[in-house]
């Protein structure tokens, strides 16, 4: 009798440790990645001390500075532009009688599994091609062709999540289509359209492949920078500069996930 | 959806005028370059990098010289590469899906619901944070002098440190540890909805644990595996940044190579070649896709 349960608490058990060990395998690498910044020795496999030198030294690097920044504006102009498109593209999707509703979806989903390599090849010999320098501009077009797909995915699951009732009740006391649009159906997609902003800000600021074909003399961004650095080699200070761009991706990410989790819960109540 | 839950009609006839940014934007900077693309791919390589001129249109069709690049992209080395990207992209894929499948499992069967959230957001982050990042965390363990060395070299495990940065192990390493989220999500996904009282079912019907996991929980977790295979598979085979950063100069993969012929060769037919040659290998791995999950009557989940 007891045969098969012996067996089933054994095979729950390596299931457990299995599951386990393939947490630790995927947060170990980066975990000691992030201690490792904190270390006082440049022999950076020993821990020699508790410092804060790395990153006192990455403020004082000028082309990390300019690298920082021009990723900021990257992104943000990136976010901007590809959750106002997408948005509005995920409008119009709602509707099953939108005409060009099929080959649209199809255009959208082709950026989101082509892949980077050929996206950033075509864009630089498209480039080459129309006379357009390589230059923050060019980065900023890239990147808003393979995250607006993002921003329409996400802001359409919220939008079927929603209950025409509520914007049937809106006309049905008086309010116009417009009107329904920006104190019904906007209100409630925000959250969203919020965390597509997010994720696009998160894919934008994190991009090396197709941005390293896209951008020209003075418009390397972050992870451009930090590529050519660790090229040269493993140093505290990538350790630093990799531990900031983690912690500003994971707060990104927790962020959107709340605005998409609180937001569902709020569906399910109405 | 049923016709009395339609979204109330809005901007009537607008429709087009909402879909007309996106369709400028990809229309022009996602369709247009595609097809240069292909079209450069027929060209030959200019003397100066760019692309020659052809003169004789008609000869140069008829002698078969536009599809030169693509010949040569056969042959040789360029064979060798393009089929240890393939083996390289297979065995990713089969090994996320070996170590995947457990924790999706673990995580939407039997893990009690407060932890979950957590346990799903420690895979989701991986998923979203930077493959250069989370590359370099490896070159930082794997190295001669790095930690892994160090912890072996202590406890005396080995006597000299192990050489595996930028060897195809290292490549490998780097690849599953990269694409293993993108496989256990849509896994668990799948899992998650599975319809727990087949298995009570199974298992009233006098199936064991193995038979009814192998007859009732794979096949009905089927579409998941396929995303997450799908999910894998075409970012491994045009990956370059592990390959180039872990990887040695023996380990180059596809990726590389495209990568190569338009920042160092300055051959841009040839690259286009090869990038079209990726492109069509993902393409018709998605139409295999579509047409599977279209006969499954499921929902295509990307």
């Amino acid at each position: 009798m007891s045969g098969p349960v012996a067996a089933g608490r054994w095979s729950r058990r390596a299931l457990a440790a299995h599951t386990a060990l393939i947490y630790l395998f995927l947060w170990v690498p980066i975990g000691v990645l992030a201690v490792f910044s904190f270390n006082t020795g440049r022999q950076t496999a020993v821990w020699r001390g508790f410092t804060l030198d790395w990153y006192r030294r990455l403020l004082a690097n000028e082309a990390l500075l300019a690298s920082v920044r021009n990723s900021l504006v990257a992104a943000a102009a990136t976010t901007v532009l590809a959750t106002a498109i997408g948005t509005l593209a995920a409008l119009a999707l709602r509707r099953p009688e939108t005409p060009g509703r099929g080959a649209t979806l199809a255009l959208l989903f082709l950026p989101m599994v082509i892949p980077e390599v050929v996206l950033g090849a075509a864009l630089l010999t498209f480039f080459g091609a129309i006379g357009l320098r390589l230059s923050l501009v060019t980065v900023v077009i890239a990147h808003v062709v393979f995250s607006v797909s993002y921003v329409t995915l996400v802001v359409r699951a919220r939008l079927a999540g929603l209950d025409p009732a509520l914007e049937e009740a809106a006309r049905d006391l008086g309010a116009g289509p417009v009107e329904t649009f920006r104190r019904v159906t906007l209100p409630l997609i925000f959250p969203g359209i919020a965390a597509s902003a997010l994720l696009v800000f998160t894919l934008s600021i994190d991009d090396y492949v197709v941005t390293s074909f896209v951008a020209g003399v003075g418009s390397t961004t972050l992870p451009l920078h930090v590529y050519s650095m660790l090229r040269v080699g493993v140093t505290p200070e990538v350790n630093a500069v990799s531990t900031l761009l983690l912690a500003v991706t994971i707060a990104l990410i927790v962020a959107a996930q709340r605005l998409l989790r609180v937001s569902s819960s709020e569906g399910e109540r109405t | 959806m049923p016709r009395s839950r339609r979204p109330p009609r809005r901007f009537r006839g607008g429709a087009w005028a909402l879909l007309l940014p996106t369709w400028l934007v990809l229309g022009v900077f996602f369709l247009a370059p595609l097809v240069l693309t292909l079209l450069v791919s027929f060209r030959q390589r200019g003397v100066y990098g760019g692309v020659e001129p052809v003169t004789d249109l008609g000869g140069y069709i008829t002698s078969g010289a536009f599809l030169s690049n693509y010949a040569r992209s056969f042959a040789g080395i360029y064979a060798g590469i393009g089929w240890r990207s393939l083996w390289m992209a297979v065995a990713t894929t089969v090994l996320t899906l070996a170590i995947g499948y457990p924790v999706a499992y673990s995580l939407a069967v039997r893990v009690p619901p407060r932890w979950k959230d957590l346990l799903l957001g420690l895979v989701v982050v991986p998923f979203w944070t930077s493959f250069l990042i989370r590359t370099y965390a490896w070159m930082f363990l794997l190295r001669t002098e790095g930690l892994l060395n160090q912890l072996l070299l202590g406890t005396g495990v080995v006597d000299r440190p192990l050489e595996i940065l930028y060897t195809e192990l290292a490549v490998m390493i780097g690849l599953v540890y990269g694409e293993l989220p993108f496989m256990i999500l849509p896994l668990y996904a799948s899992l998650e909805k599975l319809d727990r009282t087949l298995l009570e079912a199974a298992s009233d019907l006098g199936a064991g644990r193995a038979s009814s996991f192998w007859r009732v929980t794979v096949p009905l977790t089927a579409p998941g595996i396929a995303a997450g295979i799908v999910l894998v598979f075409i970012p491994s085979l045009g990956q370059f940044v592990v390959s180039d950063l872990l990887g040695g100069a023996r380990s180059m993969l596809l990726g590389n190579l495209i990568q190569n012929q338009f920042a160092v060769a300055r051959n841009h037919p040839f690259g286009s070649a090869l990038a079209f040659e990726l492109m069509a290998a993902v393409l018709l791995l998605l139409l295999a896709y579509a047409l599977y999950m279209k006969r499954k009557g499921e929902e295509v989940l990307l």
